[in-house]
C-alpha cells in the first residue's frame, strides 16, 4: 500500500466511525468514564502525582540499559528453568513459535491478552499451517469470532453492543439470542473452558517482566490467562523488549501505574505471576515455558536518542482514554496494532514514517496524551519530531519529504516572516483578493485549495481591511488626548 | 510606570483586529503604557507544527530580534507564547547563542491573562458584562502553560457576569492549525461537541483566550446558525456599561 492509499484509508475510516453512532456511544463512554476517572485515580496516589515523574525516571533508567537487564532477565528465566529466544524480527518470532508447536505436535493454541502477537501477526501463521488459535481474553474472543481486529488496547471489543455481541454468539456458537451480559458471559466461559482442556499450548503476552525474579506479570479481565499459561503442556509468553523491568521494587510501581491508566483500578482485575516451567514443588504450570522477546524494530527505536521515550510506554491505554482525536474516530481508524497518540508515534516509527504519516499528522496536538500517561511520556514532543522527519525527509529512517507543496508554501511564509514589508504588502493583497469569496453573515463560507478542508463545515473570518497594526497609533495616542 | 510590548499575533492582527483594540482600551484603563513594534510578524508557529523547523527558526529569529529590547512583551494567545517560551529554544539546539537569546526573551513573554494575574496581580479590571458566560481552555494554555486559573479569576471579577463551566471546558475544539484543514472530518467532530457543550452550558457567550480556538468555535456556530457570542477575554475584560468612562 503506497502513502496516498494508506491516506485515503485513514480519512474514509475516520469519517465513517464518525458516522458510526453505536461506536460513538462507546467511545464516549470510554473517555467520559474511563478517562475521567484515571485523572482523579494519579491524585489519590498514596504518594502523590509526583509518582509517575518518578516512574518515567524508572523506565528511562531501564531503556538506558537494556542490554543489561535484559541478559539479566534471560539468565534468571534460564535458571527457573524456562527457554529464552531473542527474535530480531517478527518473522524469527512467529518461526519460533512455531517450532515450538511443531515439536509438540499442537494442534490447539489458546491465547490472551497479547497485543504483541498482533504485532507479529501470530494468529494468521499459525492457522496456515492448521493450528487452531482460540483467543480466551472476553473482548479478544468476541473480536476474533467477529473476524475483526482489537480497538483499544485493553477494550478490545469496545466497539461492540452487547446486542451486536448477542447476535455474534447466536451466529458462531449456535446458542439462543441474549443480549444479558452475565448470560452472554457465561455462554464464552462455557466454550472457552472446552478450549482450555483440549488446548496443547498456551500463548500469552507480558505486561511486566522483572529481571531480578524472571518472572512475568500478567493483569486480565476474567483471569483466564491463568489457565492459558498453566493448562496447556506448553506456554510461551511474547513481549516487546523494552517490557522489562529490573526489580520488584520497580515492577510494583509501575504495575501500580498501570492499573490506574488502564481502568482507574488500584489493582487488575486478575493479576498472574508467571515463572516458567512447573516442577515438583510447584505443579500448577505448564511442562515448558518459553520467552520470546521480540525486538521487531525497537532498537532501531532505541538508537535514535529523540524516539528513545516512546520505549518507556507500558501500554496502559490512558493515552486512547484521554485523546479527544481517538474519541471521535476509535482504534480501527488507525489500521494499525497501535492505535491513538501511543500508535500515531509507535506506528510510524514501526512500520514507516511516509506509510503511515496520518497517524502522527492527524492529532491536535493538544496534550492530552501527555498528561493521561501514566508514565508522563512526552507523546506531543515526539508527534512533532516525527513531522520534522517528514517535512525534510531523513535517510536513517528512510523517510522521504512528505510534500513539495507544503514545504514551498512555509519556505514563502518564512520569507514574508523575515520581511515585513513584505508581510504587510502581501496580507493587503490578500485582504483585496478575497472579495471574490462567498460570505455569509460577514463570514466566508467557500475558500479553495487548502482552506477548502475548514470551510467544508465552517466559516472563516475574513482578513480585515484595516488591520491591528493599522489600527495601533491611533488607538494609543488617544489615551494622551485624554 | 508599568509598560507593555503587545506582541499581536497574526490572527488577531489580520482577522481580529478589535482583539487587540479591546486590549488596548483595557490596557489603557489600568494605566499601562504601550508600545507595538510594527516589525512583528508571525511566531513561527504554523510552520513548526507542521513539521518545517528551519522555516519556524527564521520566523523565531525574526521574533526574538524585534522584541528582545523590550522588557515585558504581552500576547493576547497562549500558543504563541508556548511556541515562544517552550519551542524557539529546541530550535536553536545548535545554534547556542541564538538558544541564550531565546531563552531570555521567553522569559519576558507573557500571555494576557497570566501578565495580569500573575505579574501584575490585578484583582480588578472594572469591567462590565451583563449575560452568562462559559469559558474554553484552550490547550497550549492550559497545558502547555499552566494558565487556568487565571482566566477564571478574571472572569469572575467581571460585574453583572454570571460564569457557568461548561462540560470538558478543557477537551480540545478541534482547531489544532493545519490539523483543521488536512483532517476536516475528525476537526469538525471535535468541535462539533465543543459546540454542544456550550450550548448545553446555557450561556450566552463563549470566552477563551486564544483566536484559533474561537475562529474554530465561531466558524462553526456562523455557519450553523447557532446564537452564542463568542469573546476573546480581552474584549470581555474591556467592556463596560453603557456610558462609562
Amino acid at each position: 500500500m503506497n502513502h496516498d492509499t494508506a491516506t485515503k484509508k485513514y480519512v474514509q475510516n475516520s469519517a465513517l466511525a464518525i458516522k458510526d453512532e453505536i461506536l460513538q456511544s462507546a467511545l464516549n463512554k470510554i473517555q467520559s468514564g474511563l478517562g475521567k476517572a484515571t485523572a482523579l485515580s494519579y491524585q489519590n496516589l498514596d504518594e502523590g502525582p509526583p509518582l509517575r515523574l518518578k516512574a518515567h525516571e524508572i523506565r528511562e533508567k531501564t531503556i538506558n540499559n537494556l542490554d543489561v537487564v535484559l541478559t539479566r532477565l534471560a539468565a534468571k528465566v534460564r535458571d527457573n528453568g524456562g527457554k529464552v529466544y531473542f527474535a530480531r524480527t517478527d518473522k524469527q518470532a512467529v518461526d519460533y513459535c512455531l517450532k515450538v508447536a511443531q515439536q509438540h505436535h499442537v494442534k490447539q493454541v489458546v491465547k490472551g491478552k497479547s497485543m504483541v502477537t498482533e504485532e507479529i501477526g501470530l494468529n494468521p501463521a499459525f492457522e496456515a499451517k492448521g493450528i487452531e488459535v482460540n483467543e480466551t481474553d472476553l473482548g479478544e474472543y468476541i473480536v476474533q469470532l467477529a473476524g475483526e481486529k482489537p480497538s483499544h488496547i485493553i477494550a478490545p471489543a469496545a466497539h461492540k453492543t452487547r446486542q451486536q455481541v448477542g447476535r455474534l454468539f447466536e451466529q458462531k456458537l449456535g446458542v439462543p439470542y441474549t443480549e444479558d451480559p452475565p448470560e452472554l458471559t457465561r455462554i464464552a466461559r462455557k466454550a472457552l473452558r472446552e478450549k482450555f482442556l483440549t488446548a496443547d499450548m498456551g500463548i500469552s503476552g507480558c505486561n511486566l517482566a522483572c529481571a531480578e525474579t524472571g518472572h512475568m506479570t500478567v493483569v486480565s479481565n476474567e483471569g483466564n490467562i491463568r489457565m492459558s499459561t498453566t493448562l496447556p503442556k506448553v506456554h510461551v509468553a511474547i513481549m516487546g523488549m523494552e517490557r522489562v523491568v529490573p526489580n520488584l521494587e520497580d515492577h510494583d510501581i509501575l504495575f501500580r501505574l498501570l492499573s490506574r491508566g488502564a481502568a482507574a483500578q488500584k489493582l487488575g482485575g486478575y493479576v498472574s505471576y508467571i515463572g516458567g516451567p512447573g516442577g515438583p514443588e510447584f505443579p500448577d504450570g505448564p511442562e515448558e515455558f518459553h520467552l520470546v522477546i521480540l525486538d521487531n524494530g525497537r532498537s532501531r527505536i532505541l538508537a535514535d536518542p529523540k524516539f528513545r521515550e516512546i520505549l518507556c510506554c507500558i501500554r496502559c491505554s490512558a493515552c486512547l482514554n484521554a485523546c479527544p482525536v481517538y474519541g471521535k474516530i476509535g482504534g480501527h481508524a488507525y489500521d494499525s496494532t497501535y492505535c491513538g497518540p501511543i500508535g500515531a508515534v509507535l506506528t510510524p516509527l514501526m512500520e514507516g514514517m511516509n506509510q503511515a504519516k496520518d497517524l502522527c499528522l492527524g492529532e491536535s496536538l493538544c496534550g492530552a496524551c501527555k498528561q493521561a500517561c501514566s508514565v508522563n511520556i512526552d507523546l506531543p514532543r515526539m508527534l512533532l519530531e516525527l513531522r520534522y522527519r517528514l517535512a525534510y525527509g531523513d535517510d536513517q529512517w528512510e523517510t522521504k519529504p512528505v510534500s513539495v507543496v507544503e514545504k514551498t508554501i512555509h519556505q514563502a511564509w518564512a520569507l514574508l516572516a523575515g520581511h515585513p514589508a513584505l508581510y504587510r504588502a502581501v496580507l493587503t493583497t490578500f485582504a483585496l483578493g478575497q472579495k471574490i469569496f462567498p460570505t455569509s453573515k460577514g463570514m466566508i463560507t467557500k475558500m479553495p485549495g487548502p482552506g477548502a478542508g475548514w470551510t467544508k463545515s465552517r466559516d472563516i473570518q475574513p482578513l480585515s481591511q484595516t488591520p491591528f497594526r493599522k489600527r495601533f497609533k491611533k488607538l494609543n495616542a488617544q489615551k494622551a488626548d485624554r | 510606570m508599568t509598560h507593555a510590548t503587545l506582541f499581536i499575533q497574526c490572527i488577531v492582527d489580520g482577522m481580529y483586529p478589535e482583539v487587540g483594540e479591546a486590549m488596548v482600551k483595557l490596557f489603557q484603563r489600568l494605566d499601562i503604557t504601550m508600545d507595538y513594534p510594527e516589525n512583528q510578524t508571525c511566531c513561527g508557529q504554523p510552520s513548526f507544527n507542521s513539521g518545517y523547523r528551519k522555516e519556524a527558526a527564521k520566523a523565531a529569529k525574526h521574533y526574538i530580534e524585534t522584541f528582545e529590547d523590550a522588557e515585558t512583551i504581552v500576547c493576547p494567545s497562549g500558543s504563541c507564547v508556548s511556541m515562544v517560551r517552550h519551542h524557539y529554544p529546541e530550535l536553536f539546539e545548535n545554534e547556542p547563542a541564538w538558544k541564550n537569546r531565546a531563552i531570555d526573551v521567553g522569559k519576558r513573554t507573557f500571555e494576557l491573562t497570566e501578565y495580569l494575574i500573575d505579574v501584575l496581580k490585578i484583582e480588578n479590571t472594572d469591567a462590565y458584562y451583563d449575560g452568562t458566560i462559559t469559558y474554553h481552555d484552550s490547550c497550549h494554555l492550559k497545558r502547555y502553560l499552566g494558565v487556568a486559573a487565571q482566566p477564571r479569576a478574571l472572569i469572575n471579577q467581571v460585574k453583572g457576569a454570571t460564569f457557568v463551566e461548561m462540560k470538558d471546558s478543557d477537551t480540545c475544539c478541534g482547531f489544532g492549525g493545519a490539523f483543521s484543514t488536512k483532517y476536516p472530518d475528525i476537526s469538525t467532530a471535535m468541535v462539533k461537541e465543543k459546540v454542544k457543550n456550550i450550548l448545553d452550558s446555557g450561556a450566552d457567550a463563549v470566552v477563551g483566550c486564544d483566536m484559533g480556538c474561537l475562529m474554530n468555535i465561531k466558524g462553526y456556530l456562523n455557519r450553523h446558525n447557532l446564537n452564542v457570542r463568542v469573546m476573546h477575554i480581552a474584549q470581555l475584560l474591556a467592556g463596560q456599561k453603557a456610558g462609562a468612562v
